[in-house]
């Protein structure tokens, strides 16, 4: 799980799709079926990780002088 | 008639014109009328000619005024303009001066909407092929819309209900009033210029067509048309369509709709992702007894629960081939055995001994017939023979000489036959029947009648 920070959520959610695709096919050799089944535990596991991470993202605003800061919703009154 | 005098036509046309100018029925006239011949110089001033079934007019409008104009001007279309009449000294011609000028009928946002959507169709603004994707899981989504109101509110809510992951970056904007038009373009610029932002929402909640107008600007149009990042409309429900809906990648009804066109939904995700798990462990589990199976039916086969039927078999196979193979080379020896015979007889047959047998007694018949043939030839020679000698020893001339008579020889040993042979005192051999004689001659004597 080195590549963890390389891989976007995007790539391994459709590596993962074309992994189980490949093992339903079932003409994989043995060998390469259970390499396949232990990279897609792997991305199954990044993904899930990935997803349930959530340190809440912040929300920011660009100012005037193309800054960034945190942004809060202003109640409308 | 002498004293008559004379005006230039030019102070005539400027009496006139001061005439015109006077007249305050002449200034700020409201017309209403046709648009034709319609050409506009490229300082921006207009010049056409209004007309109605029976009249017409020359008609001016500077870019001064019509610069603030949301519509343009087409031959053919209805107008109502209000401006001042005056005269144009050098052609000598009167005209209306245009200070403002509407649509007639329609409202003059509508008809400037419907030119805009018209003219950017078919520049190929809207086309599908200009459609960038939007991405499926963003990580960062921009938002330009005021930063006050319910749009950014709606947007902010519905994407950290729904894919808190996503950071959201909002660009304000002025979504209403003058400024607003160059103020979303310029957001929408920056956005561009600034990494990492996957997914851009570009609007503003509901609001009459006058609120939501810069969204039918084409400075906004073109400003989408140009963005790298994918952009999403959200323009609040009351209008159909806005120009920048489409122009925008995708078209949400409502910031709250592009929001959740934006993101996807984590625990659909979670969802999908527990899916794929479950397919992969179903078809590792089906993979695996689908092999143990195999292997199981291996392992029971015959062959590995009975191995030495294995080569049982085998041996039962070489004890028959062997046994064929004696067989059959008994056979072959019978075969040869009886061919060797028929040829051995065939031999014996015709052995030589027969012939051999033939040959000898035919040599032993020979023998015995040369024998007896030689015999009476010897026979017959002896008799001969005993018969010449009998002759012979009758004429033998030692019989002769047993009667008395002898042989007379020469020193050479020649026979003397007469006295002529002889000298005196030479010295000869006198052969008798018991030896012979060594004598000289000591005289001869010639015979007197010795032809007798």
């Amino acid at each position: 799980m080195t590549n963890e920070q390389k891989v976007s959520f995007e790539e391994a959610m459709n590596k993962l799709e074309q992994i189980v695709d490949k093992l339903e096919e079932g003409d994989v050799p043995l060998e390469e079926a259970i390499a396949f089944y232990k990279e897609g535990m792997e991305l199954s596991k990044l993904c899930h990780n990935k997803l349930k991470s959530v340190e809440e993202q912040l929300t920011q605003i660009i100012t005037e002088d193309g800054s960034k800061q945190n942004f809060a919703i202003e109640e409308e009154e | 008639m002498q004293e008559k005098k004379y005006l230039t036509v030019l102070a005539l046309t400027k009496y006139i014109k001061r005439k015109f100018d006077a007249d305050p029925h002449l200034q700020d006239v409201h017309v209403r009328g046709e648009i034709s011949n319609f050409k506009q110089h490229s300082s921006g001033h207009m010049y056409f000619t209004l007309k109605d079934e029976k009249a017409r007019i020359l008609a001016v409008m500077f870019s001064s005024q019509s610069r603030t104009m949301k519509f343009s001007p087409e031959n053919g279309m209805k107008v109502v303009v209000k401006g001042d009449i005056s005269v144009y000294e050098p052609s000598g011609q009167y005209q209306i001066y245009i200070k403002e000028m509407q649509p007639d009928g329609i409202g003059e946002l509508f008809l400037a909407y419907e030119q805009l959507r018209k003219r950017l169709e078919a520049e190929g603004l809207f086309s599908v092929e200009h459609k960038k994707t939007i991405p499926s899981y963003p990580k960062t989504v921009g938002v330009i819309t005021s930063p006050t109101g319910a749009a950014i509110r709606d947007v902010i809510t519905t994407i950290k209900r729904r894919y808190p992951i996503a950071n959201i970056l909002v660009l304000p904007a002025l979504v209403q009033g003058g400024n607003a038009a160059s103020s979303i373009a310029r957001a929408i610029e920056k956005a561009n210029t600034l990494d990492g932002i996957d997914v851009l929402i570009v609007g503003r909640g509901g609001g009459s067509i006058e609120e939501l107008w810069a969204f039918n600007e084409e400075l906004v149009a073109r400003a989408i048309h140009q963005s790298e990042v994918p952009i999403i409309s959200a323009v609040g429900h009351e209008t159909d369509f806005t120009i920048a809906d489409f122009v925008a990648d995708m078209r949400a009804p409502t910031p709250t709709a592009a929001a959740e066109l934006a993101v996807p939904h984590i625990d659909e995700l979670m969802e999908r992702l527990l899916q794929r798990k479950t397919r992969m462990l179903q078809s590792m589990n089906g993979r695996y007894r689908f092999e143990k199976q195999r292997l199981d039916r291996v392992q029971k086969s015959y062959a590995f629960r009975y191995p030495h039927r294995l080569y049982e078999q085998k041996l039962e196979q070489v004890d028959k081939l062997t046994e064929m193979l004696v067989r059959g080379a008994s056979r072959l020896t019978d075969v040869k055995k009886s061919q060797h015979e028929t040829i051995h007889n065939r031999l014996m047959r015709n052995h030589p001994r027969v012939a051999l047998r033939e040959a000898e007694s035919r040599f032993v018949r020979s023998q015995k017939d040369i024998g007896r043939a030689m015999e009476q030839i010897l026979l017959k020679k002896q008799t001969e023979f005993k018969r010449i000698i009998s002759t012979l020893q009758a004429l033998s001339p030692l019989k002769i000489m047993e009667r008395g008579y002898s042989l007379v020889y020469s020193e050479e040993n020649q026979l003397i036959k007469s006295i002529k042979q002889v000298k005196e005192n030479e010295p000869l051999q006198i052969q008798l029947t018991d030896g012979s004689l060594l004598c000289n001659v000591q005289n001869i004597k010639e015979s007197e009648n010795r032809d007798e």
